[in-house]
């Protein structure tokens, strides 16, 4: 079982396929009962992680233990005590709602005593009750998440892995399937979920940013958007954008200039010092100047800022 | 090993043949095609081949010689010509596998005490066909010859005294010399082939295209657990199919069944092991649905059907190939086969083949299960 109250640690943990170093050097401690995220690009070595955490890949180097059982020499001992739910979606489509729900119990060998109860609770939790029949591929994309989401915990383990589990699945099946990753850890599961999206980032109690397969910053939404950034942030309305952003690369005091939506965000090392300096520099090149006003950096700012510190400019595939 | 996640893996792999319509097809109708194809279309037999006749002579002679052709079995006078441009034709066409040509002075000749000669224009394209043609051909000739011969004696009065050697053939195993009885077992081999080599080798590479392996291998189910599931279904299929392709064999072609059922089922259940660790295995190394299929074919389906023995005498293969057919498992079978079948040799005599056959079983199927890992990479 986890040492004290940790159910994942991670040290310098490495996977290095041929040259190419996908996971580099991570360490992490994740607490009981946490929803802890992993964000980053596509290909920054998320998906990696997780499936080296779930005994599927072997560690090039370094340690990881889950649940407290080591992924590299107790594989199965730790797959008995997660879910998993893959990137792609990967039950059975083929089969029916019921018959992956029974697949899955059977595999993790959920006690007969207990099996009803559970396929119960899968079908209640999955929104699927009646729908028993249907053809699994034949699901929209967010039933067919929570499904997966059911099947990969009929056997309540005390952690969860989800790897991207609602790409590609609208806004309301997104909001209703972090409803039930919530709920899942107040009962005292741990998850582990990766996302590229930003607004889901906030949804969690802990997150790890992770670029390029390294982790550039770990903490609380908030204490990420607090600390983070290295500078303050203005919002500026002006027109037009484009000319603006080249302007304001080379402006003094600017640290760093970028389109968020319809409007610029820059990053000053004093916001109330900066924004005549601004307003001035602008008018000075023929920019009409709106709305310009200091404001809390969010998460994707925070990792705009991060990352663009150490991008050399090329980029990298998966 | 737990029972739990081998029922699991089982259940779903039978749910999924019976819900795709490709592979019930490929399961329930393919094996009984495939008897009957071979049955009646692959035909060793040659009879009734069509022959064309230019008779310049038109005496009564030359029609009873005609006649005779007529009268045998293999051939079938479909039609007189009266010119040798349209016999040429007939062969040219392929309307005809030979052309007879009788001489203007074959009555004459004949009349006159002196040997008279016949043309036959063989089709030669095949020199199989050819061979055997010239054959029937000759031995029909020889016939109205000597008979002509025992007239001419008679009608001087001479007292005619049987041939001094003659040949009684008695023809054992397969008495009425019917190539469905040489074919038809052996066709058990090739189904065998297609539903264990053939269907197993998508299961693991289709997992692994879909992306469910991911998912399949996340959980604590054992390789061994997911093997068995998988074959299981397929072994219990193909023991079903070959007991159908029998019971076609015995009751609608007629072939004898002389040898003991439980051996037909044991050496079956065996090929049945080979065919299957190669499937797998096959489907663990290929990575692709595709690639997997091809190489099933390439590996299992071709050699089961050119080099068992099962078409083409092993006898007759060049020496090294005849050396090649010893490391295929489908040549031990279709041996037995052939053996339960016609000569109903007693199993304790089938050794030869059995022992081949349970060696590779074993080796094949621990090469199958240590070639499945449940890690990605």
């Amino acid at each position: 079982m986890p040492d004290g109250n940790n159910s994942v640690v991670i040290e310098n943990l490495v996977k290095q396929f041929g040259d190419f170093v996908a996971v580099d050097h991570i360490n992490l401690e994740i607490r009981k009962g946490e929803v802890f995220g992993f964000l980053g690009p596509n290909g920054a070595g998320k998906s990696t992680t997780i499936r080296m955490l779930c005994g599927l890949l072997k560690p090039t180097s370094g340690r990881a233990q889950v649940a407290g059982y080591d992924v590299g020499s107790e594989p199965e001992s730790v797959r008995q005590n997660i879910g998993y739910m893959s990137q792609k979606f990967s039950l059975y489509n083929d089969l029916k709602v019921i018959e992956n729900i029974r697949l899955f119990a059977g595999l993790y060998s959920v006690p007969s005593d207990q099996l009803k109860e559970r396929i119960e609770w899968a079908l209640e939790m999955a929104n699927l009750k009646g729908q028993e029949n249907l053809i699994t591929g034949t699901l929209p994309g967010g039933w067919k998440q929570r499904l997966a989401l059911g099947c990969a915990v009929l056997h309540k383990p005390p952690i969860i892995f989800l790897d991207e589990p609602t790409s590609g699945v609208d806004p309301i099946s997104r909001r209703q399937f972090w409803d039930l990753i919530h709920n899942m850890a107040e009962e005292g599961v741990t998850v582990f979920v990766t996302t590229h999206y930003m607004e889901e980032a906030e949804y969690c109690n802990r997150l790890a940013l992770i670029f390029r397969g390294k982790m550039v910053a770990l903490g609380t939404p908030s204490e990420l958007k607090q600390k983070s950034m290295k500078g303050e942030l203005l919002l500026v309305e002006c027109a037009p954008l484009g000319n603006a952003v080249e302007v304001l690369q080379s402006a003094p005091g600017v640290m760093d200039a970028a389109v968020f939506g319809n409007a610029l965000h820059l990053v000053v090392r004093d916001a109330n010092a900066a924004v005549p300096q601004v307003k001035e520099y602008l008018s000075d090149h023929n920019i009409t100047v709106g709305r310009i006003e200091k404001i809390h950096p969010s998460l994707e700012d925070v990792f705009v800022s991060l990352t663009t510190t150490r991008d050399s400019g090329k980029e990298r595939k998966a | 090993m737990s029972f739990t996640r081998f029922l699991a893996v089982a259940k779903k792999e039978v749910v999924q043949i019976l819900r795709d319509s490709r592979s019930l097809i490929i399961v329930l109708i393919m094996p009984v095609i495939l008897v009957l194809l071979f049955g009646y279309g692959v035909n060793l037999d040659l009879k009734g081949l069509p022959v064309y006749v230019y008779d310049r002579d038109g005496s009564q002679q030359s029609q009873d010689l005609l006649k005779r052709f007529q009268a045998s079995e293999y051939f079938n006078v479909v039609r007189v010509v009266n010119d040798y441009p349209a016999l040429t034709r007939s062969l040219d066409d392929g309307h005809a596998k030979m052309g007879i040509v009788v001489p203007w002075d074959f009555s004459q000749r004949l009349h006159d005490g002196r040997s008279a000669q016949i043309q036959a224009l063989v089709d030669g394209s095949d020199d199989n066909t050819a061979n055997i043609l010239i054959g029937y051909a000759q031995a029909v000739v020889q016939g109205y010859s000597s008979d002509i011969q025992l007239q001419w004696l008679r009608d001087r009065g001479q007292v005619v005294q049987p041939a001094a050697v003659s040949v009684e053939t008695r023809t054992w195993y397969n008495e009425d010399l019917e190539s469905s009885a040489f074919i038809v077992p052996g066709v058990l081999a090739l189904v065998m082939s297609v539903i264990g080599a053939f269907l197993t080798s998508l299961t693991i590479a289709r997992e692994w295209e879909r992306g469910t392996m991911e998912q399949l291998i996340s959980t604590p189910v054992t390789p061994l657990e997911i093997m068995l599931g998988k074959l299981v279904p397929y072994f219990t299929i193909g023991m079903f199919d070959v007991i159908v392709c029998a019971l076609i064999a015995i009751y609608w072609f007629q072939v004898p069944f002389r040898g003991s059922f439980l051996t037909l089922l044991v050496s079956s259940a065996l090929f049945m092991v080979v065919v299957l660790s190669l499937g797998f295995f096959i489907s663990v190394i290929a990575g692709s649905q595709l690639a997997a299929s091809q190489m099933a074919l390439l590996i299992t389906f071709l050699p089961a059907f050119l080099l068992s023995g099962f078409l083409y005498s092993i006898e007759q293969m060049p020496i090294i190939l005849q050396w090649i057919t010893r490391v295929l498992p489908a040549r031990y079978y279709v041996s037995v086969l052939k053996k339960i079948f016609l000569k109903g040799t007693p199993t304790a005599l089938l050794y030869v083949d059995l022992v081949p056959l349970a060696v590779f079983a074993l080796v094949l199927a621990l090469l199958a299960t240590h070639s499945f890992h449940k890690r990605l990479v």
